[in-house]
């Protein structure tokens, strides 16, 4: 095997597709919205009824230069519109609106890590803007398929990598980091199983040395990111056997069955497309003048390497507990929101990278899919602080806040978990426990002070946790000392 | 100029079922046609800008605000066949 | 006259005065086409309500029209002619609909045209053909073969066509009434089913020129729906009906005299230009030196777009849906290709082929890129001449109607019998067909005047100042 991977070089070029997150779909009014009934989010244009025409939404334009920018493009100053011809029952018009030699952007590039703190820059072709097509529903126990076209027209930015992707763990790492980069935009949901995140992959392979790449096939039909993985693993390994067997791969698109984790054939270059694109002449050409670009430029929210930099600067956090932050925008947000609460910044942090993503990696949920307030997370710190929660108890507190959406105050009343710290209760627990631990009382008395702490658990035990420890210890050594 | 072959490629491209017939007057006429076509072989077009647009329109856009789509009823009225909410087509083996 | 005779400034008059109603119009046209229709054949769709709804007082324009049959209206069936669109009910009206039904004027019906508008003569119809009013043997022309006949034949007052390379002002010269193509972006394209979209531009086809400015009035002007059709105040554009040309510089192409030409035509064009030298105009030899390959490009660029357009009749959302008795590919390539060879006719099926063909791999850069390259010289010769005229004056057709299946067996022949209306399509310039005559046989002869984009101004004073010092456009077919 070793000698297998000093022989080739594979060589993994991946395509994103990612649905913009705008009101209303690209070229029409209707919602763009997931999850709806049937044909509901219609109207004429999606249909592609006769007669109608495409008018691009200024929103999906403008989300689509930040994209560019966000990876580092050019953004071409004259834009337009091509049409794709093909037939499948999904698109109406019998072509999709894309865009062919004038992309939106071009040119760009974004960095993954390739451990030991070493960074590779990952070349970004072009990117591009067209509509989506419908869903066709297979009913596997009926002599038919259904067409429904509420996701026609929904915008989608096409990100071609150029091939410099070489290991499928590398494919992995570019895709979170292109998605961490996008999710940052706010753009998309980037979600892939709602299929706002999509991603097909061209693979090939050729011995180490050469220039010229080898014959590649394309897979399709990854529904994540480690299926994107699976699937490359699968297909450099057949790829190898092929070749190492005396044969030639033979350029195809590739279908990924999940289910038995292997590579279907769906089409071969003989059934290719020729797609016969020319300029959608219902589209009008864009110009993007070099102020607006700048503009949306300054506008761009803070990007992932920028904010990790901040974070470790500004709140003194470590870098691992920076980047944890920093990996997932909702909790970095939530951890900003905290901090104009709450001075001590390293405190937060240890709570959100501790308890709350503990509770959190519990339910398989991300904090946007929680409702958390911040005023309810930091009252739990502040409760510590003043001793009314014991850190037990903060821990407990939180996963019934989360559970039941009530505030920190409701929680801690109802289910009982504030400190005991009042003296007149404590000193009828201790005395209960000095009578019944003759021994040890004897023991502390003669010297052994650290025995304190046996009598201490033994109070807490009595209060089931909600004395305050302190405060106990304090009042045993009154008493005994 | 124009084989059988090359017709047949062309159909199967426009997605139009020919028989035999059709074959031989479609070859004729697009022959005749291509012909003629070709006169423009006499214009030198090397550095001419091609024309996709006769006005020099730009940037025409709409705003990204909410219109009424048809309801699920009015969008299936045009279907030849419906079902569930959808328009029926036959089975498509992937 | 009889009422159905006049036309739609007489009537509006007439209505003003007290002197006929509404519903005496619709009274009128409706006896109308009940006696010649069936001669012509050029309604296909007589709307319920049309002539038979009492219109409301307040409606500013209640003159009834007629709708090609390529422009969706909501709730009735429109069809292009085609067999594949049989059945299909739009729900949602184009805009020019729109316009017009906001200013009250009843639509009579669809009426015929080449299928999905490729053709000259109307006999591409799944319908069938219609007949020329002023000689039932011969075609009206095309694709709105149907607007200019029942214009012509009085069974509308006015009407509606769309014009690709000629479709309004080819059938409105051999019909002897007046058709007007206006800038490529002056009129919303939307809900007009595409032939060819960057060519395609509806326009009206009237008794004068006078309800030809009016008609443009109601349908001209920005639409949000159609990103080509241009944000410009529109003008009032009876205001540039004036009996005068003093002083305009119109320019004769001499491309456009060649051999081919029916001699009785060019000697009515001669005349219509000696008229407007007397009146004052100045005229001067042009040349538009690439007119001789602007049928070659139409044909390139148009095909090409139709193709596209046409992908989406495939019989799975709406209209005609065929499959082959054994299966042949797979169902679904059998439903797609069964469906197009029944639903389309021969000229849709040549038309759609030699477009793929010219987009596709291998060809895209000898045929599509190129033709696009000669488009630009062809708009070029345009500007360059408005440099120097005001306006250009051509025969729109080279003969007067050709009789019934003439030519539908040799489609170079037909293409070529919109040799003079093509161009001003690929400019994306305004044209207007008016009579200026009749040819030895006793057909109409029509006089085209193009005009630079955006000035329909100019093109209407100069038709309107020929139109006022002739009779023809007061002749009626007795049919």
């Amino acid at each position: 095997m070793n000698q297998l991977k000093q022989e080739f070089e594979t060589v993994i070029g991946l395509e994103v597709h990612l649905q913009l997150n705008t009101a209303t779909k690209i070229f029409c009014g209707c919602a763009n919205v997931f999850g709806d009934d049937p044909n509901t989010n219609t109207c004429p244009v999606c249909l592609g009824l006769p007669g109608t025409l495409p008018v691009l939404n200024k929103q999906a334009l403008f989300s689509s230069i930040k994209i560019g920018l966000a990876l580092n493009c050019q953004i071409n100053p004259y834009i337009k519109f091509d049409r794709k011809n093909y037939y499948y029952p999904d698109l109406p018009k019998g072509y999709q609106i894309s865009q062919f030699d004038l992309p939106v952007a071009w040119d760009g590039h974004i960095d993954i890590s390739v451990g030991n703190g070493q960074k590779k820059t990952i070349r970004i072709k072009r990117a591009h803007m067209e509509e989506d097509a419908g869903k066709l529903i297979h009913d596997n126990n009926a002599d038919c398929s259904l067409v429904d076209y509420n996701r026609t027209g929904t915008p989608l930015m096409e990100i071609v990598t150029e091939p410099d992707l070489r290991f499928s763990q590398e494919a992995y790492d570019y895709l979170h980091i292109l998605k961490l980069t996008l999710q940052y935009l706010n753009i998309s949901d980037c979600d892939m199983e709602k299929g706002s995140l999509r991603c097909d992959a061209n693979i090939s392979i050729r011995p180490k040395g050469q220039t010229t790449l080898g014959t590649k096939t394309e897979l399709k039909n990854m529904n994540s990111f480690k299926a994107v993985k699976a699937a490359l693993e699968y297909e450099e390994k057949r790829h190898r056997k092929v070749i190492l067997d005396g044969g030639q791969i033979s350029q195809e698109t590739l279908l990924w069955d999940e289910n038995r984790q292997r590579t279907l054939t769906m089409r071969t270059k003989e059934d290719a497309h020729d797609y016969r694109y020319f300029s959608e002449p219902d589209l009008v050409p864009f110009v993007v003048d070099e102020k607006a670009i700048q503009d949306i430029k300054n506008s761009l929210p803070e990007n992932p390497d920028e904010k990790l930099e901040r974070f470790i600067r500004d709140y003194e956090l470590s870098s691992y507990d920076a980047g944890i932050l920093v990996a997932d925008l909702s909790l970095a947000n939530f951890f900003e929101d905290c901090a104009k609460m709450y001075p001590d910044t390293k405190k937060i942090c240890n709570w959100i990278n501790g308890a709350l993503l503990q509770e959190l990696n519990a339910r398989k949920l991300n904090l946007k899919d929680i409702d958390l307030s911040v005023n309810d997370f930091i009252a739990i710190i502040k409760k510590v602080d003043g001793n009314i929660l014991s850190n037990l108890a903060a821990k407990d507190a939180l996963r019934y806040v989360i559970d039941t959406g009530k505030s920190t105050e409701e929680i801690i009343k109802e289910k009982g978990l504030a400190q005991v710290s009042d003296e007149g209760s404590l000193l009828v627990v201790i005395d209960e426990v000095i009578k019944e631990n003759e021994t040890v009382v004897q023991e502390i008395k003669s010297g052994k002070e650290s025995a304190i702490g046996f009598l201490i658990g033994q109070a807490m035990r009595k209060t089931k946790g909600k004395a305050n420890p302190k405060k106990v210890g304090d009042l045993i050594k009154q008493k005994l000392l | 100029m124009l084989s059988e072959k090359q017709v047949q490629q062309i159909a199967s491209l426009a997605r139009i079922h020919l028989n035999p017939n059709d074959i031989s007057f479609l070859q004729k006429d697009l022959e005749k046609i291509l012909d003629y076509i070709d006169q423009l072989n006499n214009l030198d077009v090397k550095d001419i800008e091609p024309t996709s647009h006769v006005l020099p329109l730009k940037n025409v856009f709409r705003d990204d605000v909410l219109k009424e789509s048809l309801d699920q009823n009015t969008a299936l009225s045009i279907a030849v066949e419906k079902k569930n909410g959808s328009f029926k087509v036959p089975k498509i083996i992937e | 006259m009889e009422l159905y005779e006049l036309t739609a400034h007489e009537l509006l008059d007439q209505i003003k005065n007290n002197a006929t109603t509404p519903r005496d119009i619709q009274q009128s046209l409706k006896e109308q086409i009940e006696r010649v229709d069936q001669k012509v054949h050029a309604y296909v769709r007589l709307f319920a309500d049309g002539l038979n709804a009492i219109p409301d007082p307040q409606n500013a324009c209640p003159i009834p029209i007629a709708i090609k049959d390529n422009m969706c209206v909501s709730g009735q069936e429109t069809t292009c002619a085609s067999t594949i669109l049989a059945g299909f009910v739009p729900p949602y009206d184009a805009t020019v609909i729109q316009r017009i039904k906001t200013q009250g004027c009843p639509l009579i019906g669809h009426v015929n045209m080449d299928e999905f508008a490729f053709g000259s003569s109307t006999e591409t119809s799944c319908y069938g053909p219609t007949s020329n009013p002023w000689n039932l043997e011969c075609v009206p022309g095309g694709s709105s073969g149907g607007s200019a006949a029942v214009v012509a034949s009085s069974e509308s007052v006015w009407a509606i066509g769309s014009d690709t390379g000629g479709s309004i002002r080819q059938p409105a010269a051999l019909c002897g009434i007046v058709g007007m193509k206006p800038t490529y972006g002056r009129v919303s394209r939307y809900g007009l089913i595409a032939f060819a979209s960057s060519l395609d531009q509806i326009g009206p086809l009237t008794k004068d020129v006078r309800d030809s400015a009016l008609l443009l009035n109601i349908i001209a002007g920005p639409d949000p729906m159609d990103s080509t059709c241009i944000d410009r105040p529109v003008p009032d554009y009876t205001q540039s009906l004036v009996n005068d040309v003093r002083g305009l510089k119109i320019g004769i192409p001499k491309e456009y005299f060649i051999e081919g030409m029916q001699p009785d035509v060019k000697a009515r064009v001669l005349d219509a230009i000696k008229l407007l030298k007397k009146q004052g105009a100045e005229f001067v030899d042009i040349t538009l030196p690439h007119t001789e390959y602007a049928v070659a490009t139409y044909y390139i660029i148009g095909t090409a777009e139709a193709s596209s357009n046409l992908a989406r009749y495939d019989g799975v959302q709406y209209g005609l849906r065929k499959q082959p008795d054994h299966l042949r590919k797979s169902t679904l390539v059998d439903m797609y290709e069964e469906t197009r060879s029944r639903g389309f006719g021969k000229e849709a099926k040549r038309r759609v082929m030699l477009g793929a063909y010219s987009l596709s791999a291998g060809y895209y850069d000898a045929y599509y890129l190129k033709g696009l390259k000669v488009r630009t010289l062809i708009k070029q010769d345009f500007d360059k001449a408005f440099d120097i005229v005001d306006a250009i004056i051509t025969p729109t057709s080279p003969t007067t109607a050709f009789k019934i299946g003439e030519k539908i067996d040799d489609p170079l022949a037909m293409y070529l019998s919109d040799i003079y209306t093509i161009s001003a399509n690929l400019a994306g310039i305004p044209a207007i067909s008016i009579p200026c005559g009749f040819g030895n046989d006793g057909l109409p002869v029509g006089l085209q005047i193009m005009t630079k984009p955006f000035d329909e101004e100019m093109m209407f004073r100069v038709a309107y100042a020929y139109e006022q010092n002739t009779e023809w456009h007061k002749q009626r077919v007795q049919l």
